[in-house]
Order: structure tokens, then C-alpha cells, then sequence
């Protein structure tokens, strides 16, 4: 059980006057609103949420104890983990912000500390803070209309509701845009309109190269003009169906990216700040290389990054911030703009712990309104778990070997595929995964399982490919999600090597993968048009049905070569 | 947006695609056009023979040519390229493309001091350097940038 609030804080003094860490002030706090107390500072503040995949509710969500960064990344943020990251930004371990920025402890430490977001919490956090900070922007990341049943059923209405009542002024995408690119025109052309700035500045039409949303957004903050720069997830059509948004070119686009900013500052701008879906190892490739940029507020990795990072180029230097998934927590960056340019900064990754927060009432009544109509769906329990369950890591996650041991066994595969996605919530051992949990990891439009037969040769291929787009040694040619998930199929991954040399000794069985034999595999996640199959929840719900009881699952990973001294691993 | 102009060209396309087909048709069969074509050149299967049979061999490396290319082709079957030669004299500009079946894929004369910029969209099965190879005053420059393929799926 989950403590209450008052409880929560009990604990927090408890733990402070014991010596237990925790940082000063929550210590000295002795309730819950202190927790919270952000001294205010300069005068343009800019709040940031990303990622949050359409989780209206507070849910556990268990940071990964996988995340390698190789070569110029290697041992640097984000590729820190565990007790790697609390030793980079000094927090101590068994604090409530080990819990939020780390894997440690996660059982004992998500029964201490309870459920974390959730849009009730999050929009009594944003007001509070906001309060502080007159004129202050709530800037959105993107992949916010997507990652739920009740997102996927409503076609991201629910998301963009909600999204407008917490206040959001400027927002870009990613998986918005698998909703198909005539519901995101709708909704900004329509819902948005008046309200919510949709900023892209790297979506084009593929026949003229026309903009299909507006660049940038120019905000007065105190009387100091803000510019705002949408960055899109440049591989969107590559990584997401491409049928989706047939007319639309993406890519990261730096070139227009520099000559943005430089009119947004001919324009006046005393303040630039990118609104990033790129993932945190592109903002820094790209902050080396364009200037003019005070900010890149980033997402997309979902890399809870408590500080962030100053990269200098030629024209300064850009902070570079990344602020985690889930609704999990709130990024707020403060700029003193002093003399027509920002002076000094501060920042803070905010997590925000359901058990400290009271709810928003506005925000509940129209959570309940959106859940109501499919409660009873939602609530089905399909099984329970005596493990925990997480998606998180480079190689796999508990959940997801779930995804393939199902996948398999419905399907009489040999072998089965599951795309390597960031999002999906994490459960507890002893709870039961309801038909919403399922949803949580699986929720997309394009659902459909496959059984191929496939040759050894082609397996590895694939597997190759998608390695590459996580361990590619240049940032821009990387996509952002972790190496796909493999069941059935035993391998060494070599992380010294490139493209073609980093999967080997492949067995099934074991017996070594036969590059000329056919092999039955499943998979979901189609990006091709036209292919059909019953949707992955299905096939998951039917394997849970019939199991009741989902013990400790085996993970299938890798034997990783080449990690010797790597802190992206514990 | 301009709306009226994509309006304009989808209702004149099949217009459009009878001229382009008679057009085509024509080169086909024009005798002259037809001997200026450099066969050996574009049938060549190495990137090494496709540049010494048409002459672009031996180039030296240089940052006056700029390429804009996708870092991860969006389509292997229509990768845009873009190139601008800023060196003075440009007669030409070649693109190639080592994994290529073909490796040379066009060639582009300027005459009269036409500005020497090009924007085409290539066809490329894998991961490979786009080489754009360029004739100034007699002499031969070069740059190259990497286009992945990729089969896509499994982001974020």
C-alpha cells in the first residue's frame, strides 16, 4: 500500500532527522506545499512537460538501469544510471529524488513513495509554480495525445482537452502525428485555435517544401519578446508509419533551424528557446552546431535529466535540458534577461509525487467525464503479476518480454519482434495487470501482429538495423527508441563494432541461427500500409486470461561486448 | 500554403504527364541526343569505373560544394539531393552514389555561366555516401555526405 500524504510527510521528516538525505528544504519542510516551494527567479520562466503519453492518471514508472552512451556520449548525461546519476548530481540514495531519477530500490521505494504524475497533480504543481512566476509559458513537448486506451479511443481528444485546461501556450509532436495528419490539422486549426501555438519548423510538404505549421511563436513575457522554435521528431516517417503523413517531409532540418533563429532574432526575440522532440543526444549534436539558441527544452529519449547541459558553440553557449516521460515530472527553466539578452538561469526537474500534490478539481471532473464511458473495460483483471513489470532499457524490460512470450506462444512463432518503445507504465509484484495496463504498452493505431517466415539472414538484418539506429556513432543518425525487442533468439551484441558486425552468435534452441533456414517469427508494429492482423492487445489479453498468474519473467538479453567502465549500465 | 498552386498542378497533371511521355519519347529516339550519352559511364557497376569512364576521377576535396541530403532517408526509392558548386568556372556537376547498381547518377552541364545548383531526388537500396563531383575551369572538385536507409519501425 501506498502511503497518504500526510504519512508521505511524516516520512520526509522522519527520514531528514535520521540523516536520511533528503535535500534541505523538503527536510526543514514538515508539509507537503514546502516541497514544492521554488524560489522564483529572473524574469522570462518557462515550464516544460514531455512525453507524458496520454497518462491522465498517477503511475509508476521505473527509470532504466540500461541506457549505454558510447564515444563522445559515453559516461556523460543522459547515459548515466542508477548510482552513476546520483553520484553526477549529488543526490543521495533513498530520497525521494533517487526514486524519481533512478531504477534503485524501485519496489521498495514506489511502496514508500507512491505513484508519481498524473494530470490532476500536474496542473495543482503547474498553477502553484505558475503563481510564483507571473507571464510564465507552459511549453509541451509532444507525444502527449498518445500511450493510453482512453488517448487512442478518443483519437487523442481526451489529451488535447486536458493539454488546454493545464494551460499548455506552445506545443510540437511525434506520435500525434500517427493519429494521421489530417486529426493533427484538425485539432490545431480547430481545438487549438486562439489557444495553443503547434510549432514546427522542420515539417514540410513533400511537393514544394511549403511549411505546414508555423515555425516559430514570438511570446511577450514581461514585456521581453520570447521566441519559441517547434523541432518535430525529425524521423517521424521513418520510425511511425509514413502513410500516416504521405505529404509531409520531416528530418532535423539545421539549416532552416539556423536560419529561424536568426529571424526570430531579427524579429526582436530577446530569448530562444528550442522546443525539442529530437532526443537528448541530437539537441547536443545540435547545440555545437546552431547558435543563437539560449535553451533546447528537449524530450523524446525520456531522460530525466536532473540539470542541464552547457554546450558552448560559436555563437555562446545553449543549455540543453531533457524532462523525462510519463508525466513523471516538470521542468522549470528560469532566464534573467538583463540588457536585451539572458544574463542567468536556473533550473529544476521537478518530479511530481501524486501523494504530495492535492488534485485539481477541475481536472478531475474531466478525467472522470473522458474515463467514464469505458470504466468497466479499462478495469478488467486480466491477471497478476508476481514480478515487476517495466518497459525501460536499451535491450528489454520485463513487460516486454511479457509482449514476446505471448506473442510466441499465441502465435506458434519460433522467435518473436517487439519494437523497442520508451513509453508504457510500469506495475508492482502482487498487482493485477488490468486491460488498461496492457493498453498503457500497447496503445497505437497501427496494432496490427504478423507472423512472417523469415531467414536467419533477414533476422539478422533486422536486428543490425535497428541497432544501428540506437548505437549509430553520429547523434543525427540515431531515431530515439531502444534496439527491438527479441524473443526466442539468444545473441552477443558488440558494441565496438558498426553496423553488420554488432549481432552475432544468434541461437534458437540452442542451435545456431541458419542464415539460409526459414523461421516463423511475430511481431506487431507494422510501419508498411496495408497490413493486417489481430491488434497486439488481443493477443496479450487472451495469453493473460488464460495464464491468471504472470510469474517473474526470464529476461531475454544480449551478452553485451564492449560496456567494461560504462556507466550507462549497472 | 498555397493551395491555389497545388490545385493548378493536380489538375493539369495528366496534361503534364502526356507532354513529359512525348518528351520522353523523343529522346529516345533522338539520334543526336542518344550519341552524347555516355554509356560506359552509366553502366558502369563499380563506383571506381563509373568515375574514371566519365571522366570524374582524381577529384580533389573541397568545402566550396554544399549538399544537402537527408542523415536518414525518409524513402529510399526518392532521396532529395541538393547541391551548390560556389567554385568559380563550374562547367558540371556529377552525382554518384557507391552502393548504386549504377553508381553514377546523372550529370548536369551549365553553360554560360549558369548557376551551377541542382536539386534532384535519387533512388538508393542502402546506407551509402552520396559523391558530388564537380568541373571548374578543367579541373575536378569533391564532397560527399552519408544518406542512411534504413527499414524503419521501433522509434521512440
Amino acid at each position: 500500500m501506498s502511503m497518504n500524504r500526510r504519512e508521505f510527510m511524516q516520512l520526509l521528516a522522519f527520514a531528514a532527522a535520521s540523516g536520511f538525505a533528503l535535500n534541505s528544504r523538503s527536510a526543514l519542510a514538515g508539509n507537503a506545499d514546502r516541497f514544492y516551494d521554488l524560489p522564483s527567479f529572473g524574469n522570462v520562466s518557462l515550464l516544460h512537460i514531455t512525453d507524458c503519453h496520454a497518462q491522465l492518471l498517477p503511475i509508476y514508472f521505473r527509470e532504466p538501469n540500461v541506457n549505454i552512451g558510447l564515444g563522445a556520449s559515453k559516461n556523460r548525461a543522459p547515459h548515466l544510471v542508477g548510482e552513476y546519476l546520483l553520484k553526477a548530481y549529488g543526490i543521495k540514495p533513498g530520497t525521494p529524488e533517487a526514486y524519481a531519477f533512478t531504477y534503485l530500490d524501485f519496489e521498495h521505494a514506489a511502496k514508500t513513495y507512491g505513484k508519481v504524475g498524473g494530470f490532476s497533480h500536474l496542473a495543482t504543481l503547474i498553477k502553484k509554480i505558475r503563481a510564483a512566476r507571473p507571464g510564465s509559458l507552459l511549453l509541451d513537448g509532444g507525444d502527449t495525445w498518445q500511450g493510453s486506451a482512453t488517448a487512442l479511443w478518443t483519437k487523442g481528444q481526451d489529451m488535447v482537452d486536458a493539454g488546454k485546461l493545464l494551460g499548455v501556450d506552445v506545443m510540437t509532436g511525434h506520435w500525434e502525428f500517427t493519429l494521421g495528419a489530417d486529426r493533427v490539422k484538425h485539432v490545431v486549426d480547430n481545438d487549438f485555435k486562439g489557444k495553443v501555438d503547434f510549432v514546427a519548423q522542420n515539417i514540410k510538404t513533400v511537393d514544394f517544401g511549403d511549411p505546414v505549421f508555423e515555425p516559430f511563436v514570438i511570446k511577450q513575457v514581461n514585456g521581453i519578446p520570447v521566441a519559441i522554435i517547434g523541432q518535430a521528431f525529425p524521423y517521424t516517417p521513418v520510425a511511425n508509419p509514413g502513410y500516416m503523413t504521405p505529404d509531409w517531409t520531416f528530418g532535423i532540418q539545421e539549416d532552416h533551424l539556423q536560419k529561424v533563429v536568426n529571424d526570430a532574432r531579427a524579429k526582436g526575440a530577446q530569448v530562444v528557446v528550442l522546443l525539442s522532440h529530437n532526443g537528448m543526444d541530437v539537441d547536443l549534436k545540435l547545440a555545437g552546431r546552431v547558435t543563437g539558441i539560449d535553451a533546447i527544452m528537449g524530450g523524446h529519449t525520456h531522460d530525466g535529466v536532473p540539470q542541464p547541459v552547457i554546450v558552448k558553440n560559436a555563437g555562446g553557449q545553449t543549455l540543453v535540458t531533457n524532462a523525462g516521460s510519463n508525466g513523471k515530472f516538470l521542468g522549470v527553466l528560469d532566464f534573467d534577461v538583463k540588457g536585451g539578452k539572458v544574463a542567468d538561469f536556473r533550473y529544476k526537474l521537478l518530479p511530481v509525487f501524486a501523494n504530495l500534490i492535492t488534485p485539481d478539481a477541475e481536472m478531475d471532473v474531466l478525467i472522470a467525464k473522458v474515463r467514464a464511458p469505458y470504466e468497466t473495460k479499462l478495469a478488467e483483471k486480466l491477471a497478476v503479476t508476481e514480478g515487476t513489470l517495466y518497459r525501460r532499457g536499451n535491450f528489454n524490460g520485463t513487460f516486454d518480454q511479457l509482449i514476446l512470450d505471448a506473442l510466441m506462444e499465441v502465435k506458434g512463432a519460433d522467435a518473436a519482434f517487439s519494437p523497442g518503445f520508451r513509453w508504457g507504465t510500469s506495475l508492482l509484484p502482487g498487482e493485477a495487470i488490468t486491460m488498461e495496463h496492457v493498453m498503457d504498452q500497447t496503445a497505437i493505431t497501427y496494432p496490427q501482429t504478423t507472423l512472417t517466415e523469415m531467414t536467419g539472414t533477414t533476422i539478422k538484418t533486422i536486428m543490425e538495423d535497428v541497432c544501428d539506429n540506437l548505437f549509430n556513432a553520429d547523434p543525427y543518425k540515431q531515431q530515439g527508441g531502444d534496439m527491438v525487442r527479441v524473443g526466442g533468439i539468444s545473441y552477443t551484441c558488440d558494441l565496438t563494432k558498426t553496423i553488420g558486425g554488432r549481432i552475432n552468435n544468434m541461437m534458437l534452441n540452442g542451435k545456431a541461427l541458419d542464415p539460409n533456414r526459414k523461421y516463423k517469427v511475430a511481431g506487431w508494429a507494422p510501419v508498411a500500409e496495408g497490413v493486417t492482423g489481430e491488434p497486439i492487445w488481443d493477443v496479450v489479453s487472451t495469453y493473460l486470461r488464460d495464464k491468471k498468474t504472470i510469474a517473474p519473467r526470464k529476461l531475454n538479453l544480449p551478452k553485451l561486448i564492449g560496456v567494461e567502465g560504462n556507466e550507462g549500465i549497472a | 500554403m498555397n493551395q491555389a498552386r497545388r490545385t493548378f498542378l493536380k489538375s493539369t497533371s495528366i496534361a503534364g504527364a502526356v507532354a513529359v511521355a512525348m518528351f520522353a519519347g523523343l529522346l529516345r529516339t533522338g539520334k543526336a541526343l542518344a550519341a552524347e550519352w555516355n554509356s560506359a559511364a552509366f553502366t558502369a557497376k563499380t563506383l571506381d569505373d563509373a568515375m574514371k569512364n566519365s571522366g570524374y576521377a582524381g577529384a580533389a576535396p573541397s568545402d566550396d560544394i554544399l549538399i544537402k541530403v537527408p542523415e536518414i532517408a525518409e524513402n529510399g526509392a526518392l532521396v532529395p539531393v541538393e547541391a551548390t558548386s560556389n567554385i568559380p568556372g563550374t562547367t558540371s556537376i556529377a552525382i554518384f552514389s557507391d552502393k548504386n547498381p549504377n553508381p553514377l547518377i546523372a550529370e548536369f552541364k551549365f553553360l554560360n555561366g549558369a548557376e551551377p545548383f541542382i536539386s534532384v531526388r535519387i533512388k538508393m537500396a542502402e546506407t551509402a555516401p552520396v559523391r558530388i563531383v564537380v568541373k571548374a575551369d578543367g579541373k575536378l572538385y569533391t564532397a560527399s555526405k552519408d544518406v542512411k536507409v534504413t527499414a524503419g519501425g521501433c522509434g521512440g
